[in-house]
C-alpha cells in the first residue's frame, strides 16, 4: 500500500513538473489531467470515494475540457514562444525550492498527529458527506448557488463583443 | 473496504504532508515562471488542489466528515474562478490579441 503511495506520487510530481515546463499549452493540459487522476488514486486510498468521483468529474471532465475549449477556440494550441528573461526565470525556480524547503523545515517537526478518534471507515462514502453536508453545512451550500450565478453572470459579461 | 481502509493507517500523516507542500511549491513556481495566462490559471489549480489533498487526508486521519465537505466546497470555487478566469482570458485575447500577461503590466506600478 505505501508502495502505491509513492507511485501515485511520483507520477503526480512529475506530471506537475511537465505542466510547468513543457511549452505546448495542449500538452500542459494533457500533464494536469493525468496528475489529477492520479490525485483522485491518492482520495480512494485515503478512503474517501465520493470526493475521487466529484474530483474526475469535476476537474478532468469540467474544468479541464473548458481549457481545452479556450485553448482550440482561440487557436493557441501551437507552442508560443514566449518566455520570461532568465533572470526572472532562475530566480523563479530558486524562489520556489527556497518555499518548499521553509516548508517542509516548518512542517518536519511540528506535527505530533495521533489519531484521536478511532479510525471510521464510514465518512468519506456518499452517506457520511451527504449526513454533514446537508446538516451542518446547508446554509453554505445553498450561498454557493449564489456564487455560481454571479459567477455565471461575469463570466457573460466579460465575454460579450462590446463589453 | 476493510483491509483498504486498515491499510491508510500504514502510511504516516508526514507523507501527505510532504507531498502537498512540494505540489504547492511547484504551483507557486509555475505561476513565477510562465507568462502564458492559462499556464498560470493551470498552476493556480495544482495549488488548489494540493491543498484539497492535505485537508482531505487530514479529515481521514482524524475521522472528521467536515474537512471533506471543506474540500467540496473548494472545488465549487475552483469551478467558479475558472469559469470567470477563462472568459478574462477570452476578452484579453480579443482587445490586445495575445495572452502574454506582461502586456496587462499598467496596474503594476
Amino acid at each position: 500500500m505505501i508502495f502505491l503511495f509513492y507511485l501515485l506520487s511520483t507520477i503526480m510530481i512529475v506530471c506537475a513538473l511537465l505542466v510547468v515546463f513543457s511549452k505546448n499549452p495542449i500538452n500542459n493540459v494533457i500533464y494536469l489531467i493525468m496528475c489529477f487522476i492520479a490525485m483522485a488514486g491518492h482520495y480512494i486510498l485515503l478512503n474517501a470515494q465520493f470526493l475521487a468521483v466529484v474530483h474526475i468529474i469535476v476537474y478532468t471532465g469540467a474544468i479541464m475540457v473548458l481549457f481545452l475549449f479556450v485553448i482550440m477556440l482561440l487557436n493557441l494550441n501551437k507552442a508560443i514562444i514566449i518566455r520570461k528573461s532568465t533572470v526572472t526565470r532562475v530566480s523563479a525556480v530558486v524562489t520556489g525550492g527556497i518555499f518548499f524547503l521553509v516548508l517542509l523545515a516548518a512542517t518536519r517537526q511540528t506535527f505530533e498527529i495521533d489519531a484521536k478518534y478511532p479510525f471510521n471507515s464510514e465518512i468519506g462514502l456518499v452517506s457520511g458527506i451527504g449526513k454533514t453536508l446537508f446538516s451542518e453545512f446547508l446554509l453554505p451550500f445553498e450561498i454557493s448557488s449564489i456564487l455560481f450565478i454571479s459567477a455565471m453572470v461575469g463570466a457573460m459579461m466579460f465575454g460579450k463583443k462590446d463589453a | 473496504m476493510k483491509e483498504l481502509s486498515s491499510a491508510i493507517q500504514l502510511i504516516p500523516l508526514e507523507n501527505y504532508i510532504f507531498l502537498s507542500v512540494a505540489l504547492f511549491s511547484i504551483g507557486m513556481m509555475g505561476v513565477l515562471f510562465r507568462r502564458n495566462t492559462i499556464a498560470i490559471l493551470m498552476c493556480l489549480e495544482l495549488m488548489f488542489n494540493s491543498v484539497n489533498l492535505l485537508l482531505t487526508a487530514f479529515s481521514a486521519y482524524h475521522s472528521d466528515p467536515a474537512g471533506q465537505v471543506f474540500v467540496f466546497f473548494i472545488m465549487i470555487v475552483a469551478a467558479a474562478e475558472v469559469a470567470v478566469g477563462l472568459s478574462i482570458v477570452v476578452m484579453m485575447k480579443r482587445n490586445v490579441d495575445s495572452i502574454d500577461i506582461n502586456l496587462l503590466n499598467r496596474l503594476k506600478w
